[in-house]
């Protein structure tokens, strides 16, 4: 890698180190009780290497993701915090920036977000002043320059490893591997790609990603997501934007009677973090479910990814 | 705003909506995108497409309006010159350029002024701004 500088967090450590990462997703909050977070974060510590906070996932709002990111590092957990350019503008974003950082934030993924037509509150004014690469480079330049956008000098600089999202397996195809030159031009270190259904696909945009030479420059993380039953793989496949389900995946689950379907989807998940494993240039995976944290839990297991190892951060933490 | 600018701004309207569907940001990247303006993607993004994109290339907030990234992809190989420019990193827009003329703006280099946060990376530490749209007298 590029970066000379100690490493900014655990995952970045892990991953320079050249171990296969952990990370989780966080089930967002929905209310005012940290207690929530906490409890959630605690049953993931010493199982993953970070845990993001969501921003608003899905344009619905929620305890804020720089407050989560906060007591997630309290309940020992690292946090990726989240920030998505459809809610603020590029001032907050960078107030927002500054304020994760000194929160404990050593880890921030910056996304453009989920339109709010996908959200709860449809009628809210979407910003998009700017996208997600420019908060990349703006994240950057905070961090590696001391500098606000406008030039005006930081009195201290946030230390943070930076990451972007990209998604293999949305159109046009040809153009994604490129695009993630593009969030490695404007800043991103560490990639969380969306959810993987289709491992073939994902191969192809690998086997791309290194002709490029991008490999070489960004740690690659690819979500594996379970499926509790043919039901909530369809609602995927069917309401959720930039999914691919193929066929097969689906037919597997519906093919399962009822009471087998979310151990499928856990096998499915299994055999998928399997898979990705066996890929070279994928250095890590990030786990997602909904409705608790077990199936995240019993995955990590039975997938051979314990014990997380050691960071050699614990001094700093 | 004088009677010149104004002109100017009619004339640019009357070329580049009806050709390019242009929204008079003011800073025109026309030819970056396959000549496909990127201000209708309802995300406003200059370095798109997003991880939304419907499996049939439409857009997901707009489902039956194709992906503006995904035709300025196509658009893109099909120029004869250009090709590679939607690899260009774009800047972020400046609002303030709203409703003004491209043209103008390209002709003062207004449409290249970038905060001055921006280049800070660029290891040249040059004037790497916005791309200049040759395309902009289309």
């Amino acid at each position: 890698m590029t970066a000379k500088a100690a490493p900014r967090s655990r995952l970045e450590a892990i991953l320079r180190s050249g171990r296969f990462a952990v990370t989780a997703e966080m089930q967002p909050a929905n209310g005012a009780d940290p207690e929530e977070v906490v409890r959630f974060a605690s049953g993931l510590r010493g199982k993953v290497d970070a845990a993001n906070c969501t921003d608003n996932p899905a344009a619905h709002p929620h305890l804020s993701a720089l407050a989560a990111g906060a007591f997630v590092a309290q309940a020992g957990v690292e946090p990726i915090v989240q920030l998505a350019c459809r809610d603020r503008n590029r001032l907050a974003l960078q107030a927002d920036l500054l304020g994760a950082a000194a929160l404990g934030a050593r880890n921030v993924l910056l996304i453009t977000g989920d339109d709010v037509s996908a959200g709860d509150h449809p009628e809210a004014k979407p910003l998009f002043d700017i996208d997600s690469m420019h908060l990349l480079r703006i994240a950057r330049v905070l961090r590696d320059e001391g500098k606000y956008l406008s030039g005006r000098e930081l009195t201290s600089r946030p230390s943070f490893f930076i990451g972007a999202v990209e998604n293999p397996f949305a159109p046009p195809h040809d153009f994604r591997p490129t695009r993630l030159a593009k969030k490695i031009e404007a800043g991103a270190e560490f990639i969380q790609t969306q959810l993987c259904f289709n491992v073939p696909r994902l191969s192809k945009f690998v086997a791309r990603c290194r002709e490029l030479g991008l490999l070489e420059k960004v740690f690659l993380l690819v979500s594996v997501y379970v499926a509790r039953s043919a039901r909530a793989m369809r609602y995927l496949r069917d309401v959720v934007p930039g999914i691919d389900v193929p066929d097969e995946v689906l037919g597997r689950l519906e093919k399962a009677p009822a009471g087998r379907q979310a151990e499928e989807g856990f096998r499915l998940a299994l055999e998928t973090v399997a898979a990705l494993r066996e890929i070279t240039g994928i250095s890590g995976v990030h786990l997602i479910s909904i409705k608790g944290q077990d199936a995240i839990l019993r995955l990590i297991e039975e997938a051979g990814l314990l014990p997380r190892p050691d960071a050699g951060l614990e001094r700093v933490s | 705003m004088g009677v010149f600018h104004s002109a100017l701004i009619a004339i640019e309207k009357a070329v580049k909506v009806p050709l390019f569907g242009c929204r008079m940001c003011g800073q025109c990247i026309l030819h970056s995108t396959g000549l496909v303006c990127p201000m209708n993607c309802p995300k406003n993004l200059r370095n798109g497409p997003c991880g939304g994109v419907l499996v049939d290339g439409n857009c997901e907030v707009r489902p039956q309006m194709r992906c503006v990234w995904v035709r300025a992809y196509e658009g893109s190989r099909r120029l004869p010159v250009w090709k590679d420019h939607i690899e260009h990193l774009q800047p972020p827009v400046d609002w303030r350029l709203q409703g003004t003329s491209s043209w103008l703006n390209l002709m003062s280099g207004r449409d290249r002024q970038v905060p001055a946060g921006w280049n800070g990376l660029d290891p040249a530490g040059g004037a790497q701004g916005r791309d200049r749209d040759p395309g902009g007298a289309a």
